[in-house]
């Protein structure tokens, strides 16, 4: 067993884990943060995407162990103008997804907002404006079963500067 | 999963000292690849030398004109920094067109390089795959191949490798350094990976206890006028089927210096060295590119469903070595 200590939403916790625990699994079944979703546990979905330290990850890929020391944010500890575009534009339907997709965007806000091109980028040595496409791209690891997704791409796009 | 073994390195002497000392245990970085063989039962380590925390994150320039890149950059870091952009564009491309936003954000480049192949057979243990478990036959040939290779096969194995950023890295002549407990050594890109023959377990020619700890490109006027184009099922987020990564110089209407590499068609990340040699000199037109392209092709050999790649590899090659040659470099 490993001790390990992080901040999840502000708050300091700590946790004694087998070293094989996930860090989706550490929030969801021993921390009881269950924002963060399993949905194919395998990279695939971006359904458990969180922010660590302020960058979006996978937790589903993620050793909690790694994580010790770490700054995490799900979307409990989320208080964003994308909440409310996802609900004006129809951003999902079920919403299981939800959760992944706003942590996600708030992250790839970010690395636009700090120059990070993308493949859609035509010149990749340019700083490229955040068109549809951009957004598109940028948000291809989080999928959506119902299809929301004009409706995702909207509202960050209300929401972008 | 079953349980293991973890330890934080500190150094990297501490990591490479760890990994020797224990035949079951393996290097930890990202964990993108390595996480999720291990929970399909695939990989089944005993113990992760956690690598993460070692100081080998950097990008420093080198003094001839190149770059140094250190094997804990994680492949967004790489991706964004701008001398990659401007310098080597077909490695920033690369890696922007593999995987997701989350994922490029915790896989490193030494992992990226170590990245095992994607073939279905090779992931499902209900299946013969002689790479998961030498001796046991190659589930894909017979079965399904839309996905495998046309070059670098064998009776043994028709895996694709499936990264990208190799394939970047094979067309720009990179260098791997790697470390050990009998010290460091230098090893070409285009050496790191082997063939399968008959021994397709045996992927990279590094030794278990082997940490790479960064990769080295050096300097080339190719480099800055350089694409890659990635051909797949979908817009985004999928292996690719074909991939080219090529750089281009034309003066006075011939080809001076071309680099051409290909993905998601081979075995290991594929330097195009017989379309190097038919393209120098050689004019830079449509007729060259296509005889080029074939020269290089000869040599594939198709299985059932994979037939189509060798086309699609040709028109692939041809249209961006024509987009180089029409409007230079994607920086």
């Amino acid at each position: 067993m490993v001790e390990i200590r992080m901040r999840v939403n502000g708050a300091e916790v700590s946790a004694e884990l087998e070293a094989r625990v996930s860090l989706l699994d550490a929030l969801r079944v021993r921390l009881g943060v269950t924002g963060p979703k399993k949905g194919c546990d395998q990279g695939a979905c971006g359904a458990c995407t969180v922010l660590v330290d302020g960058r979006r990850i996978l937790s589903c890929l993620a050793l909690a162990v790694q994580y010790d020391g770490s700054e995490v944010t799900t979307i409990e500890g989320v208080d964003h103008p994308l909440q409310a575009a996802f609900v004006r534009h129809d951003g999902f339907q079920c919403g299981y997804c939800t959760p992944g997709q706003i942590c996600s965007a708030i992250g790839m806000l970010a690395e636009h907002a700090a120059g990070a091109p993308s493949a859609a980028t035509e010149h990749v040595a340019g700083a490229p404006a955040l068109t549809r496409t951009e957004i598109r791209e940028r948000m291809s690891g989080n999928l959506c079963r119902c299809g929301a997704y004009n409706g995702i791409v909207a509202a960050i796009e209300e929401v972008a500067p | 999963m079953k349980d293991f073994g973890y330890r934080v390195a500190v150094d990297v002497a501490g990591a490479v000292a760890a990994v020797a000392a224990e035949p079951g245990a393996r290097f930890l970085g990202g964990g993108t690849n390595l996480v999720d063989l291990m929970r399909s039962g695939v990989e089944h380590p005993d113990t992760l030398v956690d690598i993460t925390r070692l100081p080998l994150d950097a990008v420093d320039e080198l003094p001839d004109g190149g770059l140094r890149i250190g094997a804990l950059v994680r492949n967004s870091d790489l991706a964004a920094h701008p001398a990659v952009r401007r310098r080597y564009p077909v490695l920033a491309q690369a890696v922007l067109s593999g995987a997701s936003g989350q994922l490029r954000n915790m896989a490193t480049v030494g992992g990226n390089l170590l990245q095992r192949t994607r073939c279905a057979y090779f992931y499902d243990q209900a299946t013969a795959c002689n790479r998961r478990e030498p001796g046991s036959g190659c589930g894909a040939i017979g079965g399904f191949t839309r996905t495998h290779a046309i070059l670098g096969t064998s009776p043994s194995c028709l895996a694709t490798h499936p990264s990208d950023m190799c394939v970047a890295l094979a067309a720009l002549d990179a260098v791997v350094e790697v470390e050990s407990v009998r010290g460091t050594r230098r090893v070409p890109l285009l050496d790191l990976h082997r063939l399968p023959g008959d021994t397709p377990h045996q992927e990279t020619v590094l030794e278990p206890d082997e940490l790479v700890t960064a990769v080295e490109l050096p300097a080339a006027e190719v480099a800055a006028v350089s694409r890659y184009r990635k051909v797949r099922d979908r817009a985004s987020y999928a292996f690719a089927l074909v991939s080219v990564a090529a750089g281009l110089v034309v003066r006075d209407g011939a080809v001076v210096a071309v680099r051409l590499a290909l993905g998601g068609v081979a075995t290991k990340p594929w330097r195009a060295v017989e379309a190097e040699r038919v393209l120098t000199g050689a004019p830079a037109t449509e007729d060259s590119f296509r005889a080029a392209a074939d020269a290089e092709l000869a040599t594939a050999v198709v299985q059932e469903d994979n037939g189509f790649k060798v086309e699609l590899a040709r028109r692939t090659i041809v249209a961006t070595l024509h987009r180089l040659a029409t409007e230079g470099s994607a920086a």
